[in-house]
């Protein structure tokens, strides 16, 4: 998907305290615990303990407020490094699951629904579960808003519009589960983020209904002036937004450019892997059922040749399980990041351009002597919005390394498993045929009579 | 070019040859003396049109087999001998033991080929399977109880220069013409003894499925070739992403490392899977000897069937001149009542000659059946013993293939708990 450039839009919370920016993740009421910092965890169920250990209070008047305890100090950073490495499970607040699609057809089109279920003890929601049908246009909608509202966060990808390659139809059950997995994933990769996960437009996808969210979606910024941001945006990095940009986002941008390649590839390969299984499956189908032929016309060999046959279905069926435990779990975590690798490179950008706002509004300063006071509270302005900026990515930058790490350890761990568990089912099978073959061996050895 | 090393490398299972427990085993050639086809040379010379070709030449090492007594080694004798040269043998033994199951040749050219392995008869892995394979072949003809006492067969091993010319002079060829012509003919025969129209069914059904499971086994090479070594892209590119990160760098460049032993180790596994292959391929064979034993009884029998007729036709015939009868309608008879009767000096003449042909088919027709009868009794006894070292072999190649496909579990499994502890570590 292509990352669109966003002039960030009014803060999503009011800020508190002295001149802090939007980027600032929200602190619940308390500020005793975070959300979930980490891998994106399972969607658990609420337990009944948990409200005991809610530090929650339904007080609104301190819902709205980014309020710190006075002990803290004030400083983004701090507030930052305070989420980074609290990773308990029992501290989520908000559950979504993604379930359920629903096909619907209109006279105009037919289109599927998904059912977003969400379970939460948050105070600033309103009821602690909801149930809503929404359709992929919102989620497109949901992650515009997100992106707008966080140029320089890493907004998790959406599953793509159509699937070029492969030969799966748009409204398949494959496709449709599939996309299903991946928006279930997006919710909950922006529920588990420390700052998304207060966001405004996000509460509202989860908690409105049908007719509530299109209302709210004709308001802020339509379509056409969004695209000629994306137009700008573009634009100013082709003019060359790089001038200052500290080294730390060289490196980022160096990094991006080898791992989206490399990202590439591997994804590439794992769908060749899955492609050669399936071939194989496809053949071992037809080896077993041969002996088994065969054996009709033997009578001496006949129970091994039968052996075989059923030696060869069993590991056919495990081979079935591999390709199974493949495009269940490696092959979408790869492609998630695929997608993940152009999201950043777009982050990178958006970033680079906000500097360049900053550098040219200092040019100009340094061109015309005139306006000199003007320009300086502008330039202030903007050297709050780049440290904001920078320090949010930064900050995403750690996290989304972290969780990258974490996803692909347990995605190619996941996988090395299947694979043992394939050549351990196949192996237990064949060792079986080989000790009922041996004993009858032994057996014809000891038999004085021949058939 | 270099002949093949010696060391590590598969030999037919003497013992497997050797392993027919009857006494008439104790005097197979087999027995009293070693044979292998050690070596295999590419050399070039110049065939009958005077044009040069490149061949592969076999060495056959033969020794006798020591006593217990001597401690010392007895001399190996040794001669090569190319592909031709065994097909001339076969040929002859075939022509000259009609109701035996000769043993078949290694494949003339590769068949049932997988896409990685070479279709070309001077690739060396080709080379040393047929090296095999025809060392396989002697062992067979040496431990079989009727085919091990040809002297054709031992001059083969034995003699190098003349051997061609000895064996044409034994004119095999006339009847080997014959042979071929009589094995494509359609013909009819009446009572074939039912074992042998049996036989020739399970022939074709064993011939049509082993080609068949050839078929799909190098089909299912092929993709698992293709499974193996796709992951070997894995370790490629591990490898450079490890270079751009810092903590998942190690467990990413060692998972690499197995993930290329992975995709390495398919080789190994299916050359040793071209061996069972091989197994399967001698009893395809096998299932075309068998049918050509089963075809001389029909000839056989044909033959008598025919013989038979014609006598009785001839009886007929010189009943109905002594008795001026007509019972059938013959052209003959037509003839002669059109054309006016024969003489009766002219008629006798007839009854003689009919009556010498009579007694010479009578005796014909005795001699007929008894070779039928022979043919029928010492093909049938040599069939027995096919069926059980068939029974044996396969029962044995099958074990062979569970043992290897357990070898590629067991490397499967230490491969990926290998790579497995890298990727946690990442």
């Amino acid at each position: 998907m292509e990352a669109e450039g966003r002039v960030p839009g009014p803060p999503p919370l009011p800020p508190a305290g002295g001149g802090i920016g939007a980027e600032l993740p929200a602190i619940p009421p308390g500020a005793a615990r975070a959300p979930l910092l980490g891998a994106p965890a399972e969607v658990l169920e609420l337990d009944d303990e948990e409200d005991d250990l809610e530090v929650f209070s339904k007080d609104t008047s301190l819902a709205e407020a980014n309020s710190f305890s006075p002990s803290m100090t004030i400083s983004p950073s701090s507030m930052i490094n305070q989420y980074k490495f609290e990773d308990e499970p029992e501290l989520r607040d908000l559950f979504i699951t993604v379930d359920d699609p629903e096909s619907h057809i209109t006279a105009i089109e037919t289109f599927i629904t998904y059912r977003v279920i969400t379970k939460t003890s948050r105070g600033e929601f309103d009821s602690c579960e909801y149930e809503v049908r929404r359709r992929y246009q919102d989620f497109l909608w949901l992650k515009s808003k997100l992106e707008e509202a966080h140029p320089t966060l890493i907004i998790p990808p959406l599953p793509e519009k159509f699937i070029m390659k492969g030969m799966v139809e748009r409204f398949s059950d494959e496709f449709i589960e599939t996309r299903r997995k991946a928006l279930h994933k997006f919710l909950n990769r922006i529920a588990d983020h420390p700052t998304l996960t207060f966001n405004e437009d996000f509460k509202i996808f989860l908690t409105a209904q049908a007719w509530e969210l299109s209302s709210h979606k004709k308001q802020g910024p339509g379509l056409l002036s969004r695209m000629g941001q994306t137009v700008r945006a573009v634009a100013s990095s082709v003019r060359g937004g790089v001038k200052n940009r500290p080294e730390m986002f060289t490196e980022m941008n160096d990094y991006m450019e080898t791992f989206s390649q490399k990202i590439n590839v591997l994804d590439k390969i794992a769908h060749r892997i899955y492609k050669e299984e399936r071939e194989y499956f496809n053949e071992m189908k037809e080896y077993g059922p041969i002996h088994t032929l065969w054996s009709a016309s033997e009578e001496d060999i006949a129970d091994s040749l039968k052996g075989v046959a059923s030696c060869i279905d069993k590991c056919c069926k495990a081979t079935e399980k591999r390709m199974a435990g493949l495009s269940e779990n490696l092959l979408p975590i790869l492609h998630e990041y695929v997608l993940y690798s152009e999201i950043l490179m777009g982050v990178l950008k958006r970033r680079d351009h906000i500097q360049s706002e900053l550098d040219s509004k200092i040019d100009a300063l340094a061109n015309k002597k005139a306006d000199k006071d003007l320009f300086s509270e502008e330039i202030g302005k903007l050297e709050d919005k780049v440290e904001c900026a920078n320090n949010a990515l930064k900050a995403d930058w750690d996290r989304w390394k972290q969780n990258m790490q974490c996803d692909m350890r347990s995605a190619f761990t996941n996988m090395a498993d299947n694979n043992l568990h394939y050549y351990e089912e196949c192996l237990a099978t064949w060792e079986s045929f080989l000790a009922s073959q041996t004993v009858d061996c032994h057996g014809e050895e000891d038999s004085e009579d021949r058939p | 070019d270099e002949p093949v090393p010696a060391e590590g490398r598969h030999t037919a299972v003497p013992g497997r040859a050797l392993h027919e427990g009857t006494q008439q085993m104790e005097d197979c050639l087999a027995k009293k003396m070693e044979i292998t086809v050690s070596e295999a040379e590419k050399r070039t010379g110049r065939n009958a049109m005077n044009m040069q070709e490149t061949y592969t030449a076999y060495l056959i090492e033969t020794r006798a087999v020591e006593s217990q007594n001597e401690g010392q080694c007895s001399p190996v004798d040794s001669l090569w001998r190319r592909y031709s040269e065994f097909e001339l043998l076969r040929n002859y033994l075939l022509v000259t033991y009609p109701h035996i199951v000769v043993p078949p040749l290694p494949e003339k050219r590769a068949d049932f080929v997988w896409h990685k392995l070479s279709a070309d008869n001077m690739d060396p892995d080709f080379v040393e399977r047929r090296r095999i394979g025809l060392e396989n072949f002697l062992l067979r003809v040496a431990s079989h109880p009727v085919l091990c006492q040809d002297k054709i067969f031992y001059s083969f091993l034995t003699q190098e220069g003349g051997w061609k010319e000895m064996v044409n002079e034994t004119g095999f060829q006339l009847k080997a013409d014959s042979r071929l012509k009589a094995l494509n003919a359609t013909f009819r025969v009446k009572n074939p003894d039912k074992r042998f129209t049996e036989l020739k069914h399970y022939s074709d059904e064993l011939q049509s499925v082993i080609s068949h499971l050839l078929r799909v086994r190098a089909r299912v090479a092929d993709r698992l070739y293709g499974v193996y070594k796709v992951h070997g892209n894995y370790g490629r590119v591990f490898s450079e992403w490890s270079a751009i990160e810092k903590e998942m760098g190690d467990g990413l460049q060692s998972a690499g490392h197995h993930m290329d032993v992975y995709a390495a180790s398919i080789d190994d596994i299916l050359e040793e899977e071209e061996h069972y292959a091989d197994q399967l391929k001698e009893y395809l064979f096998y299932a075309e000897a068998l049918r050509a034993v089963c075809r001389k009884h029909e000839l056989m029998q044909y033959d008598l069937e025919m013989a038979a007729q014609d006598l009785t036709s001839k009886k007929q015939q010189c009943e109905e001149l002594a008795t001026g009868t007509m019972r059938t309608f013959s052209l003959k008879g037509m003839t002669s009542k059109l054309f006016g009767q024969e003489t009766p000096e002219q008629r006798e003449a007839k009854i003689k000659i009919l009556e010498e042909q009579i007694q010479e088919g009578e005796e014909q027709l005795k001699s007929k059946n008894l070779e039928g009868r022979d043919f029928v009794k010492s093909a049938w006894a040599d069939i027995e013993r096919f069926k059980e070292q068939k029974n044996r072999d396969l029962k044995e190649a099958l074990i062979s293939y569970a043992v290897m496909q357990i070898s590629m579990c067991k490397k499967g499994i230490q491969v990926w708990t290998n790579a497995k502890e890298c990727f946690s570590k990442m």
